[in-house]
């Protein structure tokens, strides 16, 4: 059965579809639209997948840029397909199970169609074949993340966690980008299937390290490793549906992903290996410490989730075959669990009221199938056999036993870490549905089917797949971990392998878990206790860094948007003179043009000069218009005594109209006629102005020093006759050659008049009231 | 000469600088009317100087004489004395405007006039800059 190239897009339009279908149904049922077409889009993979022939990927090339080397497109192959199930299978479920959760909320329409563009995104970047077409999906998924962890936007907390969600995660995102390129310019392509391809040459290129460095930045940041563990608890502020569908089963996996993605590419690299099985112990640990001091179910389980993410990197940074079909059966076994247990705390927090995990007790008998799925769910968490969750424990410690050199220190933290998710398990299934009934804020009773069915189904699943491993291994799990090997695998999942040391240690995890939850009350308080947490985690350096930036932010803005004019002024004018004064420096000087001496002439210069410097330090308004005067006089002579007479003819008739003008009006007007400025702001003032007037008599002369093209003036001077029947040069530029300039003078002065003659009929009246 | 005419735009420009800083409209106007000048004396000064002959065609010659000056700065600083009046003028009725309506002719005390006079200033401090400074100063 052979599929058009398209097949691949065909999900994602499903996705677009109903996104649009569901803004225009609204409520209730745009919940209902949205899970059906999840429904269609998983429901087009297993179609596509098991189409595909002779276990070729089915790939659609729908977009390129020749012109830079971007070759785009879809590809599905088993880590694909894998992750694509859980994201088309799980958001069906938690899209019906939002409609009921959120029902009679208004926004309830903008949260089920954000999440359908959440789900396209998640498969657009899991589907992806070129780094280019992976990263625009990666960075939307991050978008839709902020708006739907700030769903309860009038809340600050819950702003606040959707921005430090985006920035720590778009803040990879852009180490990404720059990681993904090096790779792809190493690779000479930007498709994965070539960058996998052209291995060698990755690893060759000068830049590889940092290259590899980047991309893995940008995992960890999108898959919460430590130190960037953070912001996956904060985003609890989101409505349980979104905790469940984002940030346990689908979005925090892109990083693992990604990194199983190009694993073929770096698994033979120490740095490599060293930093993802670092990566990988230190968050698992951490994680499973933090799920024990908390009390908030939501706030647990993102702390068990983050546990799980760190346990599927260390997976993909040790180096045995066994470890990729490890990393695949965890990441399956984990999605169906967390997302149910998230989907279980969604109900307990909507039925009792609460979501303390110390204030909830023996409700199995109000809420028995809640219970039934917590049950299911927590035991396969808990890794016990029949379920799923025993076969993925077993093989990921079978894994860690054969990492080599740090085995004991692998399979003992991940002893540990293990008990702490037994306990954690223990805490949400037996403690909340069995032992002393607790009372609660609400009368508590089983949810409604839609609500029911998410949880129920895929805590049955984890039951289903553990009875027959194997079954499940061939359909899903060898394909995907082949793609993260890059040869063929097949290790048999099998749910009993005899007396071994695996299931020695396995017995032992669930004896010391057992024991952790039968001391959980006494201890989580005392784990709180340990202020030493809060105060120097990464969390503290997050709030510390971004408050700096603010404040950074907030000092500029003072400095340089101050609001006083004069300070304004005085920067550039300060500016005016340093600018031509460093380019002079930085030629080396000024040369003196060549002088002939002083003759009569300089007697103008000298009245222009006296002049200004009258009008500066005149003591009233009058003298300095006086002063004014001087200085238009003093330029006509100059102009009358270098060739310009029709210059200065101008420049008397205007200068006497503006000292006629200026003094009439200035006169009128009642103004302290003394410089008001202190003498010191005279004096700083005076030093701005000094270094001003310097730097333009500098640049002047370097500019009369240098050679001179007269090209210009002697065109116009030949032309002028014979072009413009002129013999009056300047009329002639005026009136003809740049007659236009001249008509746009013109155009300029009627406008000035015009504006004058407004502003002079409004002064009649004051612009507002009051004044 | 040329030495004696740049360091002549020099003093015109800082003494344009120095009334540009100063507190009050007027004066700062008149520096504007300076710093026009100096910028005229500059344009005619960089097509150089020297020569007294003008740039006028002898009856009978088809092109200029070697020793007239150069028509082209004077052409442009006609233009810009025209156009630096018309400015002048604008900013003149400007300053008078400014003044009927702010009652003072301090650009600092204008500053705060600017404040939107529904709520008084000192109810908003982080929109009063400058009366903060004062405060403090």
């Amino acid at each position: 059965m052979a599929f058009p190239d398209i097949a691949l897009v065909l999900p994602l339009a499903i996705g677009l579809v109903a996104a649009a279908l569901a803004a225009r149904l609204g409520g209730h049922r745009a919940a209902i639209a949205g899970s059906v077409a999840a429904g269609l889009a998983f429901l087009a993979y297993v179609l596509v997948s098991a189409g595909a022939e002779g276990g070729a990927a089915p790939a659609s090339a729908f977009w390129s840029v020749p012109s830079l080397g971007i070759a785009g497109g879809l590809r599905l192959d088993g880590l694909s397909l894998l992750l694509a199930l859980l994201i088309t299978g799980i958001g069906a479920l938690v899209l019906l199970y939002a409609g009921r959760y959120l029902q009679g909320d208004p926004r309830l329409t903008r949260l089920v169609v954000l999440l359908l563009l959440f789900m396209v995104a998640m498969l657009g970047a899991v589907t992806a074949d070129d780094v280019i077409t992976l990263f625009v999906f990666w960075e939307l998924t991050s978008i839709a993340s902020f708006f739907l962890v700030g769903y309860d936007h009038e809340k600050a907390g819950a702003r606040k966690a959707a921005l430090q969600a985006l920035l720590v995660t778009g803040g990879g995102g852009l180490a990404l980008l720059a990681g993904l390129i090096l790779v792809a310019m190493a690779a000479g392509t930007t498709s994965l299937s070539g960058i996998i391809a052209a291995r060698e040459a990755v690893l060759a290129h000068p830049a590889a390290m940092p290259a590899m460095l980047l991309v893995v930045l940008g995992c960890f940041t999108k898959s919460a490793q430590f130190p960037f563990h953070f912001w996956l608890p904060n985003a609890m502020a989101a409505p349980t549906p979104v905790s469940a569908y984002l940030h346990s089963a689908t979005m925090v996996k892109l990083g693992v992903y990604l990194l199983a993605r190009l694993s073929p590419v770096y698994q033979s690299e120490a740095l490599w290996q060293d930093l993802l099985t670092g990566a990988g112990l230190l968050t698992a640990a951490t994680g499973a410490l933090l799920a024990l001091r908390e009390n908030d179910l939501k706030r647990v389980l993102a702390y068990t989730t983050v546990t799980a993410l760190g346990t599927l990197v260390l997976l993909i940074g040790i180096a045995p075959d066994l470890s990729a079909t490890a990393a695949v059966t965890f990441l399956l076994v984990h999605a169906l669990y967390k997302a149910a247990l998230f989907l279980v705390a969604g109900i307990l927090d909507h039925e009792t009221g609460t979501r303390d995990a110390a204030a909830l007790g023996g409700l199995r008998h109000a809420m028995p199938w809640t219970a039934a799925a917590a049950v299911l769910a927590a035991l396969s968490m808990a890794g016990l056999p029949p379920f799923v969750g025993f076969v993925a424990k077993e093989i990921v410690y079978e894994a860690k036993l054969a990492t080599g050199g740090a085995a004991g220190v692998v399979a003992g933290i991940g002893f540990l870490v293990n008990a702490a998710m037994v306990a954690v398990a223990g805490l949400l299934s037996w403690r909340i549905f069995f032992g002393p009934r607790r009372p609660t804020p609400r009368a508590p009773h089983d949810p409604p089917k839609s609500m029911l069915a998410g949880p129920v189904l895929l805590a049955s699943l984890g039951l289903l797949a553990g009875a027959a491993p194997g079954l499940v291994g061939a359909w899903l799990l060898d394909d995907a971990a082949t793609a993260i090997l890059g040869r063929p695998v097949e290790v048999p999942l099998k749910l009993w392998h005899g007396f071994t040391p695996v299931l020695a240690m396995s017995a032992a995890t669930i004896a010391l878990g057992l024991l952790i939850l039968l001391g959980w009350e006494r201890l989580m308080p005392r784990l709180r206790g340990v202020a030493a947490m809060d105060r120097f985690g990464p969390s503290r350096g997050y709030d510390r860094a971004l408050a700096r930036v603010i404040d950074f932010a907030e000092g500029t803005t003072r400095a340089v948007q101050h609001g006083s004019l004069r300070g304004y002024m005085r920067t550039l004018l300060l500016v005016a003179a340093l600018a031509p004064l460093a380019v002079l420096l930085a030629r080396g000087g000024v040369d003196l043009p060549e002088s002939g001496g002083l003759d009569p002439r300089a007697f103008a210069f000298g009245l222009v000069a006296l002049g200004a410097v009258a009008t500066a330090l005149a003591r009233s308004t009058f003298a300095a218009v006086m002063a004014v005067g001087l200085v238009g006089f003093g330029t006509a002579l100059v102009f009358l005594t270098h060739g310009a007479p029709d210059v200065a003819l101008t420049q008397f008739t205007v200068e006497v109209l503006l000292v006629v003008i200026l003094a009439t009006v200035l006169i009128r007007l009642p103004v302290k006629a003394r410089d008001i400025r202190t003498p010191r702001q005279r004096a700083g003032d005076a030093a701005v102005a000094v270094a001003l007037g310097g730097s333009v008599a500098m640049l002047l002369l370097a500019v009369l020093a240098s050679p001179f093209d007269p090209r210009l003036g002697e065109w116009f001077g030949e032309n002028s006759v014979p072009a413009g029947h002129g013999r009056n040069v300047v009329n002639v530029i005026l009136v003809d050659f740049r007659a236009l300039d001249t008509l746009g003078e013109i155009a300029v002065l009627a406008i000035a008049a015009f504006a004058v003659i407004a502003l002079l009929r409004g002064a009649a009246r004051p612009l507002r009231p009051g004044n | 000469m040329e030495t004696a005419l740049a360091l002549t735009i020099g003093v015109l420009v800082a003494a344009a600088a120095y009334l540009l800083l100063a507190r009050d409209l007027p004066r700062a106007l008149l520096g504007f009317v300076l710093l026009g000048t100096g910028a005229n004396l500059a344009i005619l000064a960089a097509g150089r100087v020297g020569t007294m002959a003008p740039p006028l065609v002898a009856s009978g010659a088809e092109a200029l004489a070697a020793g007239a000056a150069n028509p082209l700065p004077q052409a442009l600083v006609l233009t810009a004395i025209v156009i630096g009046f018309g400015l002048a003028a604008f900013a003149l009725v400007l300053v008078m405007r400014a003044h009927a309506e702010f009652g003072t002719a301090c650009a600092e005390d204008m500053d705060e006039a600017e404040r939107p006079d529904e709520v008084p200033a000192t109810a908003r401090p982080a929109l009063a800059p400058a009366a903060a400074r004062k405060e403090a100063a």
